[in-house]
């Protein structure tokens, strides 16, 4: 595989560099109890939701977990508005009604996250239904994790999507645990891309957390899509280096070890990318980072939090 | 406005219409679900929807309620306005997780960023044999969970003016309808036209009692103020059309009039609909006497001597209300004749 452009590398970097970092942040604030929400981190399992954003258009539609930042931040949704709806404010995304679980930004093409696993995913299957009908060559990305896959909807949604050539991507974030529970507890083989193709559908895996191998498959599968070959399906490998919910590592409690942790950050992509960019210019990069999300808290800290009378606005239309 | 002249229509050509009509007016609409573009076409309240719209905008869907719920859910975020057809709402419980977790939620938990306008059409069922899990009204689920509406036209004319709201509201609305009440003719005009949701309808004015009935249960209680009137108890019949929103201020007028509420639904008591009917008028109306009346608090039965038993009927309903009215008199019940002079609800198999 020849490497992208150096302003590509660039691109790809700063998008896993702030994930990293925003999630890094929230993390060392969550201790103070500002953050008013569960938030379940992707720290270690950027890669994905950056290599397959960047390789689509800004108006295409991503769809999220509640493992959800990492998506959100690649689409290019602002991260002082995640912040400040982690924070319950007002400014949130979800004006402080969703939290961390349920992060939205329809202008950037990031739908609604559930909490509920698998659910979204055949939203946007509907989603991809209006896409198809539009006619414009928008496709649509389903991420969730392995849990999600156990689920019927899962099932039910690969058949429909291909049934009607939708232009959907679903890619499978599987970091091989439902909460603590290893998927060799939960699925009777790891045949995952074989059901999928049983569909009749392209299905491919990327096992190594690769950024650019995911990304140059994601191009060539969306191009398919564009052009009405409908739907397809990824499943990215890739490991959860913190624990399911809240800012620690978890590693003392048994249910896995840290060996396995230690060989994901060999490969880690912040740093793996970060190597392929001159230092100064990495440097720079990082330093507006740090700008950023100093300036995303701090938006997060000064915004005012919803008035009471809100509680009950947009429970209807 | 064009010409609005009342035609006789069933309450099945009044939901095609409806549909109809909506379809020509907005490329968005479209009708989903299992058989909506068979033969029969949802006892022909979708009949002749694809020949006429093609089959991208009427299309049935695999056995997959759950994830074509979704995929309505979707489609509406997309700013599409899905109509999802069950044929029993029963399958319902089966789509309960997209319509509770995500259909109601959207637009709160969102932000305010989403619109979910979608339609989920569901039909109850009755006699010949329906069954344990072919005859549940279970709309009180769904009235139960803020972000849905709930609908339950009893004729002709409401099932038109509920679906073209229902079509036209930017909110995931439930379309309650009953089997038994497809046939049944009302005068429609042919124009479209929209009920407001949250208006009741006072369908018989009274004194004595008011008679709330729910869906199928509405001509049942205006058979039941029938029977009533040749003992001099002057009932007043009260159709909510819709459930959520609800007419709180129709039916509070009604029982500080009265003094007294039967409310009767096509559904169990226990929880039900009509328990909160029963609840507001308390609340609104303190002192009222309130009685309830319902499925019997068991599975349908199949056996036609059961299933009679399990339903409330005209004449079960008088004798309920002349409790309430008349509480120290005799027990009474109308005679048979009688009950058989109102006995308009015929309905043979199959479905």
């Amino acid at each position: 595989m020849t490497r992208p452009p150096m302003a590509d590398l660039e691109r790809i970097y700063r998008s896993l560099r702030l994930i990293r970092r925003a999630e890094e942040e929230v993390a060392r604030v969550y201790p103070s109890d500002k953050i008013k929400s569960p938030v379940h981190l992707s720290i270690g399992q950027e890669s994905i939701a950056v290599g397959v954003c960047d390789a689509l258009r800004h108006d295409d539609i991503v769809s999220g977990t509640y493992r959800g930042h990492a998506a959100y931040l690649a689409k290019g949704a602002p991260l002082d508005r995640m912040m400040a709806e982690l924070y319950g404010k007002d400014t949130g995304c979800a004006r402080g009604k969703g939290g961390s679980m349920h992060l939205v930004d329809m202008a950037q093409g990031v739908l609604g996250a559930s909490a509920v696993v698998g659910t979204t995913i055949p939203l946007a299957a509907g989603f991809a239904l209006a896409l198809k009908r539009e006619g414009k060559g928008r496709v649509a990305v389903s991420f969730f994790g392995d849990g999600a896959t156990e689920e019927g909807v899962f099932a039910e949604s690969l058949n429909f999507a291909a049934l009607h050539r939708l232009p959907l991507l679903f890619v499978c974030e599987n970091n091989g645990y439902a909460i603590h529970e290893p998927t060799a507890k939960r699925w009777a083989t790891n045949r995952l891309v074989e059901r999928a193709a049983s569909y009749g559908m392209p299905a491919e895996a990327v096992n190594d957390g690769d950024v650019l191998a995911l990304r140059a498959l994601v191009i060539r599968l969306v191009e398919g899509m564009r052009a009405g070959t409908g739907p397809a399906f990824v499943e990215a490998k890739t490991y959860r280096w913190r624990e399911h919910v809240g800012p620690n590592e978890d590693f003392e409690a048994g249910y896995r070890g840290r060996r396995d942790l230690e060989a994901w950050q060999a490969t880690d992509q912040v740093v793996r990318i970060g190597g392929m960019i001159a230092p100064a210019r990495r440097a720079a990069i990082d330093a507006a980072i740090e700008t950023e999300i100093a300036a995303a808290l701090q938006f997060a800290e000064n915004s005012p939090v919803p008035d009471p009378a809100q509680l009950t606005t947009d429970t209807y239309a | 406005m064009p010409d609005a002249a009342p035609r006789a229509l069933s309450y099945v050509d009044a939901l095609r219409e409806a549909a109809a009509q909506e379809m020509e007016r907005d490329p968005r609409v479209f009708v989903m679900g299992l058989d909506v573009d068979d033969h029969k076409g949802i006892q022909g309240s979708t009949k002749g929807l694809v020949d006429r719209f093609g089959p991208e905008r009427v299309f049935t869907t695999p056995l997959s309620e759950d994830a074509m719920t979704g995929v309505a859910i979707g489609a509406a975020q997309a700013g599409l306005r899905p109509i999802h057809v069950h044929i029993r709402m029963d399958f319902l419980m089966l789509c309960m997780n997209q319509l509770v977790n995500i259909a109601a939620k959207s637009r709160y938990m969102y932000g305010g960023q989403v619109k979910v306008p979608m339609v989920v059409r569901a039909m109850i069922g009755k006699s010949w044999g329906q069954g344990a899990q072919h005859s549940q009204g279970l709309h009180a689920m769904f009235m139960h969970v803020p972000g849905i509406k709930v609908l339950a036209p009893s004729n002709a004319h409401d099932a038109k003016g509920c679906l073209i709201a229902a079509i036209r509201d930017d909110n995931p609305v439930l379309m309650v309808e009953h089997r038994l009440l497809y046939p049944l003719i009302a005068e429609v005009p042919e124009a479209p036209y929209a009920a407001r949701l949250g208006e009741a309808r006072v369908l018989r004015k009274g004194t004595d009692i008011t008679l709330l009935g729910i869906s199928a249960m509405v001509p049942e209680c205006l058979r039941a103020a029938e029977l009533l009137r040749e003992i001099g108890i002057d009932a007043e019949v009260i159709d909510p059309i819709s459930l959520v929103p609800f007419d709180r201020a129709a039916l509070a007028a009604s029982v500080r009039k009265t003094g007294r509420l039967l409310a009767v639904d096509s559904a169990w008591t226990m929880c039900g609909a009509s328990a909160e009917v029963a609840a507001m008028a308390a609340e609104d109306a303190p002192g009222v006497r309130i009685a309830r009346l319902g499925f019997a608090p068991t599975t349908c039965p199949t056996a036609p001597s059961l299933e009679h038993a399990f339903y409330p009927n005209p004449a079960v309903i008088a004798a309920r209300a002349h409790v309430l009215v008349r509480p120290d008199a005799k027990t009474w019940r109308p005679s048979p004749e009688a009950e058989r002079s109102v006995t308009g609800l015929n309905f043979k198999g199959p479905f």
